[in-house]
């Protein structure tokens, strides 16, 4: 699944320029232009398409084991160590 | 005046949240600048997207759509819905873990490190800033255009010049009073707080206003009835594209990828209490746009059929406000205005407090561990950014016909332009401080000679060898980035060996 992420993401891009409905004033159900309709279900697709991509492609190396704040000069990091809760 | 007690109520509902959130203000400046990490999913999916959505998404885009048509959702909305989730994605994540592993809280103390340079504050501090005031402005003018347009022939004697309405000066005055007073005491948690509250009651309400406006502009008993009625009035060409050009439109693909740049959503993700919390804002997000810019657009183009009565002379800032204080009662005229402010408020609270931060952190430089004068000197630099923002809108809107769209173009072309910068320091080893600088620099020159040509804005058909400014501006920038990073000498590989411990990222 991980591998037809990037693909899919390139299709929704390319699918983005609808000339096919460009000069289309169509009203769908009389009130709907086609072309602001496509675009909202244009939209859900993408929605759809990023619930995949974080189910299926999210990055492994971002558990809370693999983040561990080090002392540096911008201060904040020790900060946020000293904040923490202790186990 | 109902629309007017009503707004009342709504500003004093946050500043409220501003005081609450204060009483859990833990005195560190983690705390005020980044909350301590302890944003949670649903926070942080309303901070984004609610920083994201701003008076240029309800405002700007009736008004576009009034002007040019649906061709407006395709352009701004449906591309941000797939490419926003994918800056979350890509750059989000990466600049959380780096930010908590290694203390930022800007996005200067993270390149000063990757790049080895402590002097590239002082080239992208100026840049960056400059470039986010037009932002700014965009939502301070907003909210004084909204609420003048809501309370229209409520005060005929006392403003008189201005329609009988609350003037524009005075409406973003208390905006911006309103805004300054919980980011000051409240900061990041604060704004966190305000921001989920107002994406839930401009969200809310901008279906409301949707379903109360269609039943006004179509004028007919059945809500489908209206909707038919409204989108055969509107002349053919706003209903499709057909007076769009398509380079112009394949160039707005590049917009969305300004927000992997905007310091104020870098400040947001580093806010994050974990990985996970990401996960909820990019699959949610897409769908929040839609809810939001649907109804505008549709609205605007509606509102371009000669039957609703536009008048000519009505700022595109204006319409939606002129339409709501039309076709409503006073006490939703008075909540959907709550609603369009509460767009524009979300915005600008993160704004403030990430160039209150900035200063205090990159300019000042405070971080000896007296927590009490670095918290002190951000909220001073917050007072004196809001001031500086509200005097500069004053200035503004003297010019003749500011259009907010137009303007938030101008501003996201920079940002865009600047976006290869981000990416390259975060995956490609090769990226050097001379590579760096060279690409804010020659954004900062090819955006000023472009905007000057432009006639600083006013030529909205304006184009560069034939291509939109943010065509020009994007390879400018790319050009430059990687001609100068190819000949110039790396940062050390001690660094490199921090930023890519994997050594997979070339």
């Amino acid at each position: 699944m991980r591998s037809i992420v990037w693909p899919l993401l390139a299709l929704l891009v390319i699918l983005h320029h609808d000339f096919w409905f460009w000069d289309d004033p169509t009203l769908v159900a009389g009130w709907f232009p086609v072309g602001l309709l496509y675009h909202v279900v244009l939209s859900i697709a993408a929605t759809g398409f990023w619930l995949m991509a974080v189910t299926c492609a999210w990055p492994t190396d971002l558990d809370d084991e693999s983040v561990v704040p080090v002392p540096s000069d911008n201060g904040l990091a020790a900060n946020a160590a000293a904040e923490a809760p202790q186990a | 005046m109902t629309s007017l007690i009503i707004i009342g109520i709504y500003l004093a509902i946050l500043l409220a949240l501003g005081v609450c959130s204060n009483r859990l203000f833990r005195g560190t400046s983690l705390d005020y600048m980044l909350a301590s990490h302890s944003i949670g999913p649903f926070l942080l999916l309303m901070s984004l997207f609610g920083t994201t959505m701003t008076s240029f998404s309800l405002v700007g885009s009736t008004g576009k759509s009034f002007a040019v048509g649906i061709g407006v959702y395709g352009l701004m909305a449906s591309s941000s819905a797939i490419l926003h989730p994918l800056c979350f994605f890509m750059i989000g994540l990466k600049v959380w873990r780096l930010g908590k592993t290694h203390g930022y809280s800007t996005q200067i103390e993270y390149f000063k490190d990757r790049l080895d340079s402590q002097r590239i504050g002082w080239v992208l501090f100026p840049v960056v800033v400059g470039f986010v005031i037009p932002y700014v402005l965009i939502g301070i003018l907003g909210a004084g255009g909204t609420i003048n347009a809501v309370t229209q022939g409520v005060f005929p004697d006392a403003f008189a010049s201005s329609g009988g309405g609350v003037p524009s000066w005075l409406g973003s005055l208390v905006i911006c009073g309103v805004v300054l007073t919980y980011v000051f005491f409240g900061g990041m948690r604060g704004t966190a707080w305000a921001n989920a509250f107002q994406t839930t009651v401009f969200m809310a309400l901008g279906v409301i206003t949707f379903f109360v406006l269609v039943k006004g502009i179509g004028g007919k008993e059945g809500f489908l009835e209206s909707m038919q009625a409204a989108s055969s009035a509107v002349a053919p060409g706003k209903l499709s594209r057909e007076a769009m050009p398509h380079r112009i439109y394949f160039a707005f693909l590049l917009v969305p990828f300004s927000i992997g740049m905007f310091p104020h959503i870098f400040q947001h993700w580093l806010t994050a209490r974990d990985a996970n919390a990401f996960k909820l804002p990019i699959v949610v997000h897409p769908l929040f746009v839609m809810i939001v810019w649907a109804p505008c657009v549709l609205i605007g183009t509606w509102a371009s059929a000669a039957s609703v009565g536009i008048p000519d002379t009505l700022p595109s800032a204006a319409i939606l406000g002129f339409l709501v204080n039309k076709h409503s009662g006073e006490v939703l005229s008075g909540l959907l205005t709550a609603g369009i402010l509460a767009a524009i408020m979300s915005s600008l609270d993160s704004q403030f407090l990430c160039l209150g931060t900035m200063f205090t952190r990159d300019i000042l430089g405070r971080r000896d561990g007296d927590e009490k004068k670095s918290i002190l000197y951000a909220r001073l630099f917050v007072v004196a950014i809001v001031a500086v923002c509200y005097g500069l809108a004053l200035l503004a809107s003297t010019a003749k016909n500011v259009s907010i769209f137009n303007l938030g173009i101008w501003c996201f072309s920079a940002f865009s332009a600047l976006f290869p910068v981000i990416v390259a320091a975060l995956y490609w080893r090769g990226l050097t401080k001379a590579g760096t600088y060279a690409s804010i620099i020659t954004t900062a020159a090819v955006w000023i000679v472009l905007l000057r040509d432009s006639d600083w804005g006013n030529n909205t058909h304006y184009s560069f060898l034939g291509q939109h400014q943010i065509v020009t501006l994007v390879a400018a920038s790319t050009m430059a980035l990687i001609g100068v990073s190819l000949i110039t000498k790396r940062p050390s590989e001690a660094t490199l060996a921090k930023f890519f411990p994997d050594n997979r990222t070339t």
